[in-house]
C-alpha cells in the first residue's frame, strides 16, 4: 500500500480521503486488496515472472509429464507445483491461466457495467414505458439462473473467449441496471438535477456528468462482486468444456484437464489451479464486502 | 384469486411462447447441423436424403411452425444421436436429476436452518461468527472445485464414498431411483452435498437475518411477557415468521438447483438431465438441446407460479392484497 494519509497534511476531510481511511480500517479487506494486487501483477507480467512459457512447445518436455510438485525435470528445472500430462510446468500454466481468467472476468464485468449502467440510468431518467420495458427485461433475465442463461448462449454461439464474454455480459448486465436505476431514481429528484435542467443542459450531459457520478458508489460495490462472479462462472463454463478453447487455457480449463488424473491420485494438476482461482475470488469478495459496508450510507452514523 | 390465477397462467403461456422462439432460433439459426450429422464421405444423394429425413431443408420459419405444432402434441423432435424422442430421453434422465435436487434441498434445510437459527440467536458468539464465515465461503467458492475436492478427499484419499455414478437403482413409478438402496444412497451423498453447498449458505443467511429481525419485534416481547418458555417463543412465534422467506427462496432456488445440477452431474458423472444437455451441446444434438431448454423454462414458470400461490397461503397480507385488486 502506498502512504495512505500524510499526517502532516492539513486534515481536510474530502470524500475520497474519508473513503480511503474508512477502507483501511478493515485489515481483512486491506489484506484482500494486497493479495488481489499481487495476483493482477502476476497476470500482467506473466511472461517475465513465469519460469516457463507454457505455450512454447520447444520448452516442454513430454518426458517430464505428470511429475510431482518439487521434482527436478530432465533439463535441471524444478517444477515447484508439478507438471501436467504434457510436461507443462503447472506454476507457469497457472500464471498464464490467471491472465485469461482475469481478462475475461474484468472485461465482461466492465462491458456489462457500461451497458447495464446506461440502461439503468435511462430507465430511471426517462421513466414511463422505457422504464417498464427495461425493467421487464431485467426481471426476465434475473428470473433465470445465470448458469443456465450462459449455457444457452454458449449452446447457440459455440465456445471461444469472445463468446464467453458475450455470455457473461448477457447474464450480468441486469444486476447493474437494477442497482443503478435504484440509486438514480433517488438522485434525479435532487435539486442539482433540477438546476441542471433549468440551465437547459442536454439530457445526455445531465445523465452522464451530473447523475452518474452520484450513482457510482453502489455501482463500484456491485462491480467488484460481479468481477468475482464472472471469474467463477467463466471457470465453471470452461470446466464443462463450453468456455475458452484448449489453446488458451484459463484456470477453469486447467482444473478440467487435471480432473481425470485426480482419480488416480495425481491431485496437483487440478488442485493448484483451483487454489489460485479460490484465492482470486475470495480476495475480490473480501474487498467488495468491505466496500459495501464503507459505501453504504445507511450503515454510516 | 381465480382472476389472478388466470392472468398468471396467460402470462406464463406468453413467456413460454417467446422462449420457444428464442430457443428455436438460437439453436437452429446458428451453425449447421448437416456438417456434424452426416459423414463427410457421404455422396450428394445420401446427403439430400438425410437432410430431408431430418426436415432441415425447409425454411427456418416452417421448421419452427412444424416444431411448435409438434411441441403442442408433446413431440419435441428426435435426438440426432440416440434416434429416440428427445422428450422421452429427457424424461428418462429426470428422476436422477430430481432425486439429486431434492436431496440437496433437504440437506440445505436440515443443515441450514439450525445453523442459521443458532447464528441468529447468538450473533456475537464464536460459533455464530464461524457459521457466518463459513457461509461466505459457501457463497464464494466455485462449487465445481468443491466437488472435485470432495472426490479427492472422500473417494480418492479416504475411500469412504464412491466417486461417480448412481449405484444400484430401484424402479418405482416408472423411474429409476437410487436413494432407496444402500449403495445408491452412498452414491448420492457427495453430489447432493456439493449441490447443496450454496443453498445451505443461503438458508443460513436468510434464517439468521430473519431471526435477528424477529427477536426485536413487539410480538416476541409480548409472548415473553405472557411468560411463554423461550423454546416456545422461538420455535412457534419466531419460526413461523421466518419460514416465509426461507420457503420462498428455497422454492425459487429449486429451479436453479436443477439448472446448476448441470455442473454437479458433470463432475460426479451422475446420469441426469444436466449431463445429457452438456453432452448434447458438445455434439450439437439440437432436438435434445431445445427439448431440455423448453423443459427447464416450463419448470421455471411452474415453480414461480407455485411459489406465488404458496405465498398467498402462508402470508395473509398477500391474500388480502390480491382480494383488494
Amino acid at each position: 500500500m502506498s502512504a495512505a494519509v500524510d499526517p502532516a497534511a492539513p486534515r481536510v476531510e474530502t470524500p475520497l480521503r474519508r473513503f480511503i481511511s474508512q477502507f483501511l480500517e478493515s485489515r481483512i479487506a486491506v489484506g484482500g486488496l494486497v493479495v488481489f494486487t499481487i495476483i493482477v501483477l502476476l497476470a500482467v507480467f506473466a511472461p517475465l515472472i513465469a519460469p516457463q512459457n507454457p505455450y512454447d512447445l520447444f520448452q516442454l518436455d513430454i518426458m517430464d509429464g505428470r511429475m510431482e510438485p518439487g521434482t527436478v525435470g530432465g533439463a535441471g528445472f524444478t517444477y515447484w507445483l508439478g507438471t501436467d500430462d504434457q510436461g507443462r510446468d503447472m506454476l507457469s500454466g497457472i500464471i498464464y491461466g490467471l491472465r485469461i481468467s482475469l481478462m475475461v472476468g474484468a472485461g465482461s464485468a466492465l462491458i456489462a457495467g457500461i451497458i447495464g449502467a446506461s440502461l439503468g440510468m435511462l430507465a430511471a431518467y426517462a421513466g414511463g414505458k422505457t422504464d417498464t420495458l427495461i425493467m421487464r427485461l431485467v426481471d426476465l433475465q434475473l428470473s433465470f439462473p445465470t448458469i443456465l442463461a450462459a449455457l444457452m448462449i454458449l449452446a447457440f454461439l459455440g465456445k471461444g473467449i469472445s463468446n464467453v464474454v458475450i455470455a457473461l455480459v448477457v447474464v450480468e448486465w441486469a444486476y447493474y441496471a437494477r442497482t443503478v436505476r435504484g440509486s438514480a431514481l433517488v438522485e434525479r429528484r435532487r435539486e442539482y438535477v433540477e438546476a441542471a435542467q433549468c440551465l437547459a443542459l442536454p439530457t445526455r450531459r445531465i445523465i452522464f456528468v451530473h447523475l452518474l457520478p452520484n450513482c457510482l458508489p453502489p455501482l463500484i460495490v456491485i462491480g467488484t462482486i460481479q468481477v468475482a462472479r464472472a471469474i467463477a462462472l467463466e471457470a465453471t463454463l470452461s470446466f464443462l468444456g463450453l468456455g475458452v478453447p484448449i489453446t488458451e487455457p484459463s484456470l477453469g480449463l486447467l482444473i478440467a484437464n487435471g480432473y481425470e488424473y485426480m482419480l488416480s491420485g495425481k491431485y496437483w494438476i487440478s488442485f493448484y489451479p483451483g487454489i489460485a482461482l479460490l484465492v482470486t475470488i475470495v480476495s475480490i469478495n473480501l474487498v467488495g464486502d468491505h466496500l459495501r459496508d464503507v459505501l453504504n450510507p445507511r450503515l454510516q452514523k | 384469486m381465480t382472476l389472478y390465477l388466470i392472468r398468471r397462467l396467460f402470462q406464463a403461456l406468453l413467456v413460454m411462447l417467446a422462449m420457444s422462439l428464442i430457443v428455436f432460433i438460437g439453436v437452429y439459426g446458428i451453425g449447421d447441423p448437416v456438417e456434424i450429422l452426416i459423414s463427410p464421405d457421404a455422396d450428394q444423394a445420401e446427403r439430400t436424403r438425410a437432410i430431408a429425413a431430418l426436415g432441415l431443408d425447409l425454411p427456418l420459419w416452417r421448421q419452427y411452425g412444424v416444431f411448435l405444432l409438434r411441441a403442442l402434441q408433446g413431440d419435441l423432435g428426435r435426438s440426432f444421436v440416440y434416434n429416440e424422442p428427445a422428450l422421452q430421453l429427457i424424461m428418462q434422465r429426470m428422476p436422477a436429476t430430481l432425486e439429486l435436487a431434492i436431496g440437496a434441498t433437504v440437506m440445505a434445510i436440515v443443515i441450514g436452518l439450525p445453523l442459521g437459527l443458532y447464528a441468529g440467536l447468538k450473533p456475537e458468539s464464536i460459533g455464530g461468527k464461524t457459521i457466518m464465515a463459513g457461509s461466505i465461503l459457501g457463497f464464494s467458492l466455485p462449487s465445481f472445485w468443491v466437488g472435485l475436492m470432495l472426490i479427492m478427499v472422500f473417494a480418492v484419499q479416504l475411500g469412504w464414498l464412491p466417486s461417480t455414478g448412481r449405484g444400484t437403482t430401484v424402479e418405482i413409478l416408472g423411474g429409476r431411483w437410487s436413494f432407496l438402496t444402500h449403495d445408491g444412497l452412498a452414491h448420492i451423498i457427495m453430489p447432493a452435498m456439493n449441490l447443496a453447498l450454496f443453498k445451505i449458505s443461503l438458508v443460513i443467511r436468510l434464517t439468521r437475518a430473519g431471526v435477528r429481525e424477529a427477536m426485536l419485534m413487539d410480538y416476541v416481547k409480548f409472548a415473553r411477557a405472557k411468560g411463554l418458555t423461550n423454546a416456545r417463543v422461538i420455535f412457534v412465534h419466531v419460526f413461523k415468521n421466518i419460514l416465509i422467506p426461507v420457503v420462498t427462496v428455497t422454492g425459487l432456488e429449486f429451479g436453479s438447483t436443477i439448472a446448476f445440477s448441470v455442473v454437479t452431474e458433470s463432475i460426479f458423472a451422475w446420469p441426469g438431465m444436466g449431463k445429457l444437455i452438456i453432452d448434447s451441446i458438445n455434439v450439437l444434438d439440437r432436438p435434445v438441446i431445445v427439448a431440455y431448454l423448453m423443459m427447464i423454462v416450463f419448470m421455471f414458470i411452474i415453480i414461480n407460479l407455485v411459489v406465488d400461490l404458496t405465498y398467498t397461503v402462508l402470508d395473509p397480507r398477500v391474500r388480502l392484497e390480491s382480494k383488494a385488486t
